[in-house]
């Protein structure tokens, strides 16, 4: 196999990876160059200005704000979504009663169009379920205010978007609707894979539902959970919370500031307020508690792998 | 609850728990009983709920985007008097929908071709040759799917503007490419891993060169893994909002998403909601009737990655 290896390897590895270096590895490395520069974007010259963009940072209170919101996302919406997806795959493909002469480990009656039905939101773009949302949180013609004086709670009619105290919780209340139909799938498809002795086994040695969950399940699925949770951080902290926050919330960033994540300030600073330099500082920023999460998480869910 | 014979603990913290706790009642076989079918309703009444919640928006603007704007705002549940499939047409026409989508499916065809021809010749590189350097390539592009992509986009602005591609179709495919590239290869490195190494060995022999062995031995025989990751990067594609958001500015060559939520503020000056949410269905049901279609291919592409 040694003939003209490696003048295939370049000619098969060029292409993408200079495409790969051009658009993505190359901007990295720029933005984060361009952190200690007062670039405006604008025009091209700039000069060095040391750490003067991370000082300005700190002191700046609007990007406090962001940063205590993307860490509440990260930490709140994998925690929530999670949760939900875990017990409803549970339900959804163990959490059945034995029918007479079935398996003895099933699912609800109608898991597949459960299934069907939970992932609906993930094959829709994030820009047109935050499109759709927004028309729903509507205060006066809306369909939850609507919905919510049709049952006679007529007095009970929030400004959602609009109150500065409520305007984050509904942006994140859009994020779990979109994304656990797609971890319930996910979590079906592990729990699937786990061989049904070892529920058997449970049921004879007297365990209910939850101590099944808890000692057979669960550990049983944790790699699964765990890149889950990676993955959920991710999200939040870029694409998904950029999209909800930008479409949905005035400003866009909410009333008083309430609902700004870092990924949108980033944005808004280089592309509106032609500050790219200070833009990349935040966005430094931003990189350090993407990483930062992600080691977390896969420190402390280190566990033994389970062999089955 | 399946044959319960002893009291098992019931770690709490989880929905299920207390609904155990609740239907604690005296005699084992009447607890049995009792508990699972208590269990059984309370957490078949969440299924139900959640699905509820999942396809209520959905219906909800299906049904909207047949009303007039008088109704949509007078009685937004009630069903439309008569269908106004005018707003269907006037979204299509006037509020340039038809342009939108011909612009999302050449920029997403483009970019879907790339990805899988420039994503499977890298990772067939990287999964079957050695040679120094192999690793670092391999990392370098699966580091790039854990970076937050905003902190990129600030100089990726400026240096797709300076190579004359800033609001040019092919200018977006190329970037599509760039960034879908992480995944694609890490995915199909895995999977060219599994494929065995004797056929192409024989081909080889045979004396076919490495290029002819690759595109006409292991493609084929990859099609299973390019048909999860071709779904994968459709659908992250089709429904790519922060890319173009930066990157193509330019009212007439807006894709989907984008060109949604410019009709999202311009119909609310001219308070044509009818004809935005006509929009906002003429995008969603594609998708979603691909989805059902597909159904079984959808959930294996989009769950593939993770459970890797």
């Amino acid at each position: 196999m040694q003939h003209g290896k490696y003048r295939f390897i370049v000619g098969f590895l060029a292409v993408p990876l200079g495409l790969y270096t051009l658009f993505v590895v190359w901007p990295f490395i720029q933005s984060i160059y361009y952190s200690f520069t007062d670039w405006t974007g604008l025009s091209p010259e700039f000069e060095m200005v040391g750490l003067a963009n991370y000082e300005r940072m700190l002191d700046d209170d609007i990007f406090w704000k962001s940063l205590q919101h993307s860490l509440l996302f990260a930490l709140l919406l994998p925690v929530v979504t999670i949760g939900l997806a875990l017990f409803f795959s549970f339900m959804i493909n163990v959490g059945g009663r034995r029918r007479r002469g079935g398996p003895a480990i099933t699912g609800v009656r109608g898991s597949s169009v459960y299934k069907i039905v939970y992932f609906f939101p993930q094959v829709l773009s994030i820009a047109i379920v935050a499109l759709l949302f927004a028309f729903a949180y509507n205060p006066d013609s809306g369909a939850i205010n609507s919905l919510l004086r049709g049952i006679g709670l007529g007095e009970l009619q929030p400004l959602w978007l609009g109150d500065p105290d409520l305007a984050l919780w509904c942006v994140m209340a859009v994020l779990v609707w979109s994304t656990t139909g797609f971890f319930v799938v996910l979590f079906s498809a592990g729990m699937a894979s786990i061989p049904a002795e070892l529920y058997e086994a449970a049921l004879l040695d007297g365990a209910n539902r939850v101590t099944t969950f808890f000692r057979v399940t669960l550990p049983l699925l944790w790699d699964t959970v765990q890149s889950g949770w990676v993955y959920m951080g991710i999200l939040a902290l870029g694409a998904e919370s950029f999209a909800v926050v930008q479409i949905m919330t005035t400003g866009p960033g909410g009333p008083d500031y309430s609902t700004t994540v870092m990924v949108l300030y980033v944005y808004q600073k280089a592309f509106r307020d032609g500050q790219a330099a200070y833009a990349t500082t935040i966005g430094v920023a931003l990189l350090v508690v993407t990483l930062a999460f992600s080691a977390v998480v896969l420190r402390l869910g280190r566990r033994e792998r389970l062999e089955y | 609850m399946k044959t319960t014979q002893s009291p098992a603990p019931v770690p709490a913290g989880e929905p299920g728990a207390a609904a155990g706790r609740a239907a604690a009642p005296s005699g084992p076989p009447a607890r049995e009983k009792k508990e699972g079918t208590v269990l059984n309703v309370f957490s078949h009444g969440i299924l139900v709920i959640w699905a509820i919640m999942v396809a209520l928006p959905l219906v909800w603007a299906v049904m909207t985007s047949f009303k007039d704007d008088r109704s949509i705002f007078s009685s937004p549940w009630s069903l439309p008097e008569t269908l106004h499939f005018d707003n269907w047409s006037r979204a299509w026409t006037q509020a340039n929908m038809s342009d939108y989508f011909l612009n999302t499916i050449l920029v997403v065809g483009g970019s879907l071709i790339g990805t899988l021809v420039l994503g499977s010749m890298a990772a067939y590189v990287l999964a079957r040759f050695e040679f120094p350097g192999n690793r670092f390539v391999y990392y370098l592009f699966v580091g790039g799917m854990s970076f937050p992509i905003m902190l990129a986009l600030v100089p990726l602005f400026y240096v797709v503007n300076n190579m004359g591609l800033l609001n040019t179709i092919h200018g977006l495919i190329l970037v599509y490419i760039a960034y879908s590239l992480p995944f694609t290869v890490f995915f199909l490195t895995a999977f060219f891993r599994t494929l065995p190494t004797s056929v192409a060995e024989a081909a080889f022999v045979d004396g076919a060169s490495h290029t002819r062995t690759f595109f006409q031995i292991m493609l084929p025989m990859a099609k299973p893994g390019l048909i999860s990751v071709g779904i994968f990067n459709f659908l992250g594609q089709w429904n790519q909002y922060m890319l173009p958001t930066v990157l193509n500015t330019d009212p007439d060559k807006r894709v989907l998403t984008q060109g949604l939520v410019q009709l999202a503020v311009s119909q609310g000056y001219k308070g044509d909601w009818s004809g935005l949410f006509a929009g906002l269905v003429m995008a969603m049901l594609p998708v979603l009737g691909a989805y059902i279609v597909f159904q079984r291919q959808v959930v294996q592409g989009l769950t593939a990655g993770a459970l890797k």
